[in-house]
């Protein structure tokens, strides 16, 4: 395993050195889709320059990254590329390891026994088990989506670091760790917040208690966990405040998240509807769309009960699909979970529309926007229609995935080849 | 969403899909075909009208009457052009500052990466001459452009006699609220490049312009070479197949119809009986012609820079041939002084009208919606057999206990890499070598520059068909059935990305791409007998597709040529295409050489899979 790996890594650092050191790198790091206001590497270095001055890197409309980030790289300004390419290697191997970790105790003979007979060929061979985190690894790296964010020097991959940390730690058992990086990752950008959910429900299934609301021992683990997250949370945004001396930062960081005020097109939801809205509607339309985040925790978590990992994934997804500054780098981080569920391969309905939508709408964002920006001869609407499509694209995979996965738990109770009752093949359809 | 979740009827549509797949593919490349032969026939068009406000309701009258004045300094500019050997440069600022208008020259050089043989330069160095009149009843935030090259020969001179005649009349009239810029240039393109590059300071080749007027919002380049025409034709199209606002055109045709002149777009006539087939191929011919030129992706004229920079732009070409009909000099000084005038009203940039037509007649356009669906009959075809393939590839669960499957697909990603980067590095090494090369050829064969990049890309092209594309069975032993399924599946859905996004930018290039590689991309497969179908794939790779397209123009334009005159106007496009390329950017020749040409490749590949 660790061989290819190093292989992996050594191809995907290459990849990456070599594009730096081309003339696409500057190119890359203006694309829209690529940055976002919040991450973009140009505004940081604004931001250091504002701080070097001894102004508040705050003041102005420029920089919105958290202080920390500002501070982390006032010591590696130089080493900036190195930086990226550590984070996104490290958390590569971090999720991979993670798979790996996962997967060790799934016992191939213990499941076996529990499902009916003829479900065996929808349970993992070990052997196929084997090179799954390889795959994650591939995925993750050799992503063109996770290249590109990378050679543009987005913080995206940062913010991705820490939650592969977070979902480490949190796989690994560890209590305090968990709940420290998803206070980090909370930090950054607020909606991982959301993750706490899938946090809680793994943490639980691995120390033996039950999900049942009249249990205390239920209770007094969420206000353990609660009271770890908020904690750390505290310390981290005093420590930000004594950092800078300020509460700027906070306006600024997580007001320009939640309000929304950067209408630069980008590959979300968020900024066409925003630049046609009545001013009037805008704060009613902020918290419709601020909630759609928010709101899939509690059906996903119900649904997923049992299985917090898949939840994870689908919260990463939820997450990168409607938060409101998207770009490829959070695509990324939920594409390299795809081949951890290949075995739901073959109840997936829709892969191959799917997986042609987002090719072709990939290579018509950049045609679009040279159209709009460039010759003037189309407009906005062109642009956002592709957008759409991505994310309705993104949308149906996800659902597809679902839908898979509680397909395969229906036939790994009832079994795979189903019966009517009058003896011909039944069929299961989604109402 | 039944479609999507109800597993029944899908499988229905699936198999219905995969059932038909040819017949359904047949069916849908002819009707592409035909709809896009309907688009020229006019019930199915739309009647070109103006949009733009500024420009509909208000009246203007023309008043221009130095018509002979105007041929008299042309002819002045002509002996003094005659004189100095090129752009008499003294002359003109003596003469502009006569005018009364703010003089001011742009000193440029270039040097070609090879000599263009058909206007024969390699070093060209020049220099830009032109006016501002300062707009008297507005701040100086625009400008308006009217230009005319300065050419070899006794070509434009009236060109230039009667800009300068504008000039000195546009000079005593109110109501100017843009500056107009008033451009003579040399070296045509090149020149025109240097200048617009001056004047908005993204400088490569020239000296910054010293002064500038506003930010332009529209210009007018005119070309005449005789005294007395008889009809103007209106030339459109741009660098890499861009249009100007179709306002321009209405604008153009509504002054033509006021004043009574003759209007031709490329140099047809407008005829009115659509309902014969002589009224129908007349509108075909046309609009093929428009097809063919905004495929080849060059500027037709010198306006085809401007586009570039957001600024709408023309080309008005005075013709005379042996019609009865004869306009004068005054006239068309009338009409220019009309559209200048009605542009001088925009309030804003054009934009209310279409960016994206066919005109199959001056008075009729096809816009995008109508004309995508020819496209899009094409494309789908590609997405119906890429759909095929998939199910085929996915039909057959052989999901064997283990050890099979984990070596598969390392193998398939390999056998799938390997055809798929050799034939991007030629598509490489056919961009960069026929400039890189051409000092080594010239040294070892007897031929010059221009022939040497030329004959270099064919061999590189040419080259690239002989290449052991099978390198996969060196790594895997034998092709599977397997392998060369996902191959074409990738190539087949690459295929339609690449015509997807080419159609989006230039829709005529997509669609001769798409009428000729569509075809290849769903027949080929190994099994097909080889000798036939590698000829059918050679005749229709994108370089026959070129040799043919420089054929089906001549027959468009009524100058059909012999198969020897052929070939030399074949290289000769070849070169122009590379030159276009390094002088003002045009995208067809990395288009076809990174992109198509690689894909095509793949398809050659797939066929010698065995």
């Amino acid at each position: 395993m660790a061989a290819p790996l190093t292989l992996l890594l050594l191809v995907a650092v290459t990849v990456r050195a070599a594009l730096f050191r081309s003339s696409l790198s500057e190119l890359i790091s203006e694309r829209v889709e690529v940055v976002s206001p919040l991450t973009a590497w140009k505004r940081v270095i604004e931001g250091l320059a504002l701080l070097d001055l001894g102004v508040s890197p705050y003041s102005g409309d420029v920089f919105h990254e958290t202080p920390l980030t500002i501070y982390l790289f006032h010591f590696l300004v130089d080493y900036a590329e190195v930086t990226f390419m550590v984070s996104v290697a490290g958390s590569s191997v971090v999720v991979t390891y993670l798979i790996l970790f996962q997967f060790r105790k799934q016992k191939f003979a213990l499941e076996a026994d529990r499902y009916p007979l003829d479900c065996l060929e929808l349970i993992r061979s070990p052997k196929e088990m084997y090179y799954i985190p390889l795959k994650v690894a591939m995925f993750y790296l050799l992503n063109p989506f996770t290249i590109l964010s990378c050679v543009a020097k987005s913080t995206c991959g940062l913010n991705n670091a820490i939650i592969a940390l977070f979902i480490l730690s949190t796989i690994k058992g560890n209590v305090l760790l968990s709940a420290i990086f998803l206070s980090l990752a909370t930090y950054q950008s607020i909606y991982p917040l959301t993750l706490c959910a899938p946090a809680l429900l793994y943490l639980m299934q691995r120390q033996y208690i039950p999900v049942n609301f009249r249990r205390a021992s239920f209770w007094w683990f969420i206000v353990q966990y609660a009271f770890m997250y908020l904690g750390s949370l505290f310390v981290i945004i005093c420590l930000s405040f004594f950092l800078l001396g300020s509460w700027d930062y906070l306006p600024s960081v997580y007001g320009f998240i939640l309000s929304v005020p950067d209408l630069t097109p980008n590959i979300g939801l968020f900024w066409y509807f925003f630049a046609e809205m009545f001013e009037h509607f805008r704060l009613f339309f902020l918290c419709v769309f601020q909630i759609n985040v928010f709101f899939y925790t509690i059906p996903l978590s119900i649904k997923l009960k049992e299985h917090p990992v898949f939840l994870i994934f689908m919260q990463l997804a939820v997450i990168s699909i409607f938060k409101s500054y998207p770009t490829v780098g959070d695509i990324s981080l939920y594409m390299a979970f795809l081949p951890v569920w290949s075995h739901l391969h073959r109840f997936l309905r829709n892969i191959f529309l799917v997986s042609c939508v987002l090719l072709a709408c990939s290579a018509l964002f950049p045609v679009l926007w040279h159209l709009w920006i460039y010759a003037g001869s189309a407009n906005s609407n062109f642009y956002y229609a592709i957008t759409l499509l991505f994310n309705v694209a993104q949308i149906l995979l996800v659902s597809d995935y679902f839908y898979a996965f509680l397909r395969r738990e229906h036939h790994l109770t009832y079994g795979l080849y189903l019966k009517r009752k009058d003896g011909s093949e039944a069929t299961l359809v989604l109402k | 969403m039944g479609l999507l979740s109800d597993p029944n009827r899908r499988r229905a549509l699936i198999s219905l899909l995969t059932r038909l797949n040819t017949p359904i593919c047949i069916v849908c490349y002819m009707a592409g075909v035909a709809w896009f032969m309907g688009l020229a026939f006019e019930p199915f068009t739309l009647r070109t009208y103006m949009s733009e406000n500024a420009m509909g309701s208000t009246m203007v009258e023309e008043r221009f009457p130095a018509g002979e004045r105007a041929l008299a300094t042309g002819r002045e500019f002509s002996a003094h052009k005659k004189r100095t050997g090129g752009m008499p440069v003294e002359w003109l600022m003596k003469t502009m500052q006569a005018k009364g208008l703010e003089v001011f020259t742009q000193r440029f050089s270039r040097t070609l990466p090879f000599p263009d043989e058909n206007k024969e330069r390699y070093m060209v160095r020049g220099t830009n001459v032109y006016g501002i009149l300062r707009a008297p009843r507005a701040p100086r935030t625009e400008a308006l452009v009217l230009s005319a090259p300065c050419s070899p020969g006794d070509n434009n001179n009236q060109a230039v006699g009667l800009l300068l005649g504008l000039a000195e009349y546009f000079r005593n009239q109110i109501y100017w609220a843009k500056d107009i810029i008033f451009l003579v240039n040399e070296h045509d393109l090149i020149g025109m490049q240097a200048w617009l590059e001056g004047y908005h300071h993204t400088n490569t080749t020239g000296t910054f312009c010293h002064s500038r007027g506003g930010s332009i919002q529209a210009a007018l380049s005119l070309e005449l070479s005789s005294d007395i025409i008889t009809s103007l034709d209106l030339v459109l199209e741009g660098l890499n197949g861009q249009l100007p606002n179709l306002d321009l055109a209405n604008l153009f045709y509504a002054f033509c119809q006021k004043i009574g002149v003759l209007c031709t777009i490329q140099g047809k006539l407008q005829r009115n009986d659509w309902d014969s087939v002589s009224g129908y191929s007349h509108a075909v011919q046309t609009m093929m012609l428009m097809v063919m030129k905004q495929a080849s992706g060059r500027p037709w004229g010198d306006h085809g820079l401007f586009l570039r920079y957001h600024i709408e732009a023309a080309t008005i070409k005075g013709v005379n041939s042996f019609r009865q009909y004869k306009t004068d000099a005054t006239t068309i000084g009338r009409l220019l002084e009309g559209m200048y005038r009605k542009l001088n009203n925009l309030l804003e940039r054009l934009h209310q009208s279409y960016f994206f037509y066919l005109m199959p007649s001056l008075s009729h356009f096809v816009s995008i919606g109508y004309y995508m669906p020819a496209f899009g009959l094409l494309a789908v075809i590609l997405l119906l057999r890429a759909l095929d393939l998939w199910v085929q590839l996915s039909t057959p669960p052989q999901r064997t206990e283990d050890g099979v499957t984990d070596i598969e697909p390392v193998r398939g990603v390999l056998s799938l890499l390997t055809p798929l980067v050799i034939s991007h590095l030629t598509g490489v090494a056919l961009y960069m070598l026929p400039i890189r090369f051409q000092e080594m050829a010239v040294e070892h064969f007897p031929v010059s520059e221009t022939e040497a990049v030329v004959l270099t890309a064919i061999a590189v092209y040419t080259a690239g068909l002989a290449l052991p594309h099978n390198t996969h069975r060196l790594l895997s032993g034998e092709g599977t059935e397997q392998g060369w399924r996902v191959l074409k599946l990738v190539a087949v859905l690459y295929l339609a990305v690449l015509l997807g996004c080419t159609a989006l930018i230039n829709f005529s290039l997509g669609f001769i791409l798409a009428l000729t590689l569509v075809p290849v991309a769903a027949f080929v497969t190994p099994h097909v007998p080889k000798v036939l179908s590698a000829f059918i794939l050679v005749i229709l790779s994108p370089a026959c597709t070129l040799l043919f397209s420089v054929f089906f123009f001549q027959e468009l334009q009524e100058m059909p040529i012999s198969f020897q005159d052929g070939w030399l106007l074949f290289l000769s496009v070849i070169s122009q295409g590379i030159l276009d390329h390094s002088l003002y950017g045009s995208l067809v020749y990395p288009l076809i050489t990174l992109l198509v040409y690689p894909c095509w490749l793949l398809f050659w590949n797939i066929l010698f899979w065995n």
